[in-house]
C-alpha cells in the first residue's frame, strides 16, 4: 500500500524533529560527562592511593610488559588451541546429551539415566581436579591406542567437564518451547525425532545463545586451567617469567590477552542475535 | 468522566497523523476527532491502518507528522511524559497479552498499584468488584493460561479498566475468539458503552459497530476515507470502496 505522495513533514513536525535532536544530542552529553566524571574519580583514587607508587612498579611495568610480552603470546596460542578444538566437541555432546535427558521412548531409558548421571557427576568435580586427575592419571594408566600426551587429556577434562555445563543450557531451552510447538508438529505427523530436530532444537538453540557465550568465555578462562599440569600456556609462560624478574606485570598482561579475546565474541554474538530478531520479528509485536 | 467540565475540547483530537514503516505509509492525513462519551469503531480491511491508529494514540509508535491531542494537549509532543498519558489511555490488545505467571487478580491490580499508587487492598477490592461484574469472580486466582480465549479476553478487558482510563482503546479484541465465545465480549464492551466509557475499537464486527457506535470510521489504505453515523454509513455510504467493502462483509440483505 505505498502511497507514493509529495508529502513534506508539516512544520509541527519539523520543529518535532529539532527538539528530538537536540533531546539525543542532551542525552549523549550527559552520557559522556558521566562517563568522563566516572573514570577520572577512578583514577584518582588509584593515582593517589599510598602505595600507588610500588604496584605502578611490580603491576604496570612497561618493560616487563615487553619483555614478557612474546612468551605470553606464544602461550596464548595454546589457549586458543584448546578453546577452538573444546568448543565445537562441547557443542555436539552437551546437545547429544540434552537429547539424551529428552529422549521418551522405553528403549532408550539406559541412555537417559547415564545422561542424568554424567551431568550430575561432572557438574560436581571442579573442573581443576578433572584437568589434575585426567591428565596426569589416564596417561599413567598406558593404554593402548589412547593419546599419552597431556595436551589431550587436559582438552579432555575441559570437554567433558564443559559438556555437561552446557548440556543444561540445552535442556533449559528445549523445555523453554511451549507444548504447542510439539503439537503442531505432532499435528503435521513428524516423528518426536524430526520434531526435535526441525522444530523444537533450532528454536531453543536460538533461545539460548547467551547463556551458551556465558559458558564460551567461560571456557576461554578456564583454558588456564592446563597450567596447573605444567603446560606452557600463557598463565604458565607468566608464571614463569615472574618466577625470575619478581614483577608481576605479566599476569595483566595475560589478563589483557583474555579481554581482547572475549569482548569481540560477546559484541559478535549480540549481532547476530539482533540480526535474528530482526528477521523473526519484523514489525509484528 | 472527568473530562466534561472541559468540554471545549474533545477528548481526543488527531489532526494529519502520518506513519510509515520505512517506505510503507501506513497511515496518511488521518484526522479524528472523539468526544467523551462517544464510541467511534474503526472498520476496514486488514492492513487498512486500524491497530496502527490505535498504536499511534497511546504513544506505542513514534509517529511521521501530524499532532495527537488528549483534552487539549498534544501529546505527541517529545517532551510529554509517555507514562502519564498512559495513565489515562488503557489498550486491549487482540492477543490479551495478559501477563501468563501473574494471577489473574495480580494481572489486574499490578497497574493501579504500582503506576497509580493504590494500596494492595484497594486495588484487590477494585479488581475484585469488576471481575466479579464481568462474570470472572470464581477465577481470580488462576493464572491465565487456564481460561478460555474469551474469558482471557473479559480479563484484559477488567485489567484495563482497573486503573480507571479516561479513553479505551480496543484493537480487535475479538478476532482471536471462536463465534460462540465473541458475545461475551462484546457484552461488556456494550456494557461500558452505555455507561458512558469513552472507546476507540477497531473492530470486524460489523452488527456490534452499528450497534454501540456513536460514530464510525472506514479505513483504507491508511486514510479515514469515510466517518459518519452508523445509519448513514451502513445504509447509504458515500464512496463506492466504502460500499464494496460493506458488501463484501455484511450479510446479504
Amino acid at each position: 500500500m505505498t502511497v507514493t505522495d509529495g508529502w513534506t513533514p508539516s512544520p509541527r513536525e519539523v520543529e518535532r524533529r529539532a527538539l528530538r535532536r537536540r533531546l539525543r544530542l542532551r542525552s549523549i552529553t550527559i552520557a559522556a560527562f558521566a562517563t568522563v566524571v566516572f573514570f577520572a574519580v577512578l583514577a584518582t583514587v588509584l593515582v593517589t592511593s599510598p602505595g600507588w607508587a610500588s604496584v605502578k612498579e611490580t603491576f604496570f611495568s612497561v618493560e616487563d610488559a615487553k619483555a614478557s610480552f612474546p612468551q605470553i603470546r606464544d602461550g596464548f596460542w595454546l589457549n586458543i588451541q584448546l578453546f577452538l578444538l573444546a568448543e565445537p566437541l562441547i557443542l555436539v555432546i552437551a546437545l547429544g546429551l540434552a537429547l539424551a535427558r529428552q529422549a521418551r521412548s522405553a528403549w532408550l531409558a539406559p541412555i537417559r539415566g547415564l545422561a542424568v548421571a554424567y551431568i550430575d557427576f561432572f557438574r560436581g568435580v571442579p573442573t581443576i581436579l578433572l584437568v589434575l586427575l585426567l591428565a596426569f592419571g589416564m596417561p599413567a594408566l598406558g593404554l593402548q591406542g589412547v593419546p599419552n600426551s597431556l595436551f589431550f587429556w587436559a582438552l579432555m577434562a575441559l570437554v567433558i567437564s564443559y559438556s555437561a555445563y552446557v548440556a543444561e543450557v540445552f535442556r533449559a531451552g528445549i523445555e523453554s518451547i511451549h507444548p504447542s510447538q510439539l503439537a503442531s508438529a505432532d499435528a503435521l505427523g513428524l516423528s518426536r525425532a524430526q520434531a526435535m530436530r526441525h522444530v523444537v532444537v533450532p528454536q531453543a538453540v536460538r533461545r539460548v545463545v547467551p547463556p551458551l557465550l556465558n559458558d564460551f568465555i567461560s571456557l576461554t578462562k578456564d583454558t588456564a586451567l592446563v597450567s596447573s599440569v605444567a603446560l606452557f600456556d600463557a598463565v604458565f609462560s607468566a608464571r614463569d617469567y615472574t618466577a625470575f624478574s619478581f614483577n608481576f606485570t605479566p599476569y595483566v598482561v595475560v589478563s589483557l590477552f583474555f579481554v581482547v579475546l572475549t569482548v569481540p565474541m560477546a559484541r559478535g554474538t549480540d549481532y547476530l542475535q539482533r540480526r535474528a530478531m530482526r528477521r523473526e520479528r519484523a514489525g509484528a509485536l | 468522566m472527568s473530562t466534561s467540565d472541559r468540554s471545549h475540547h474533545p477528548l481526543l483530537e488527531v489532526t494529519d497523523l502520518r506513519k510509515s514503516y520505512g517506505d510503507r505509509v501506513v497511515l496518511d492525513d488521518v484526522s479524528l476527532k472523539v468526544d467523551a462519551h462517544e464510541v467511534v469503531c474503526l472498520i476496514g480491511s486488514s492492513g487498512s491502518g486500524k491497530s496502527t491508529l490505535l498504536r499511534c494514540i497511546d504513544l506505542l509508535e513514534e509517529i511521521d507528522d501530524g499532532v495527537i491531542r488528549l483534552d487539549g494537549r498534544e501529546i505527541s509532543d517529545p517532551l510529554v511524559d509517555q507514562r502519564e498519558v498512559r495513565g489515562r489511555v488503557g489498550m486491549v490488545f487482540q492477543a490479551y497479552n495478559l501477563f501468563p505467571h501473574l494471577s489473574v487478580l495480580d494481572n489486574c491490580t499490578l497497574a493501579p498499584r504500582r503506576v497509580h499508587g493504590l494500596s494492595r487492598a484497594e486495588a484487590e477490592e477494585r479488581a475484585r468488584d469488576l471481575l466479579s461484574t464481568f462474570g470472572l469472580a470464581e477465577h481470580v486466582a488462576k493464572h491465565p493460561d487456564r481460561l478460555s480465549g474469551g474469558q482471557q479476553q473479559r480479563v484484559a478487558l477488567v485489567r484495563a479498566l482497573c486503573t480507571r482510563p479516561d479513553l479505551l482503546l480496543l484493537d480487535e479484541i475479538t478476532a482471536a475468539l471462536d463465534p460462540e465465545l465473541v458475545g461475551e465480549v462484546l457484552t461488556i464492551v456494550r456494557d461500558l458503552a452505555e455507561r458512558g466509557t469513552t472507546m476507540i475499537l477497531a473492530t470486524h464486527e460489523m452488527s456490534f459497530a452499528r450497534e454501540v457506535a456513536t460514530s464510525v470510521c472506514f479505513l483504507s489504505e491508511g486514510r479515514i476515507l469515510e466517518q459518519g453515523t452508523p445509519e448513514q454509513l451502513f445504509t447509504d455510504p458515500r464512496e463506492e470502496r466504502t460500499r464494496q467493502f460493506l458488501r463484501r462483509v455484511l450479510p446479504p440483505a
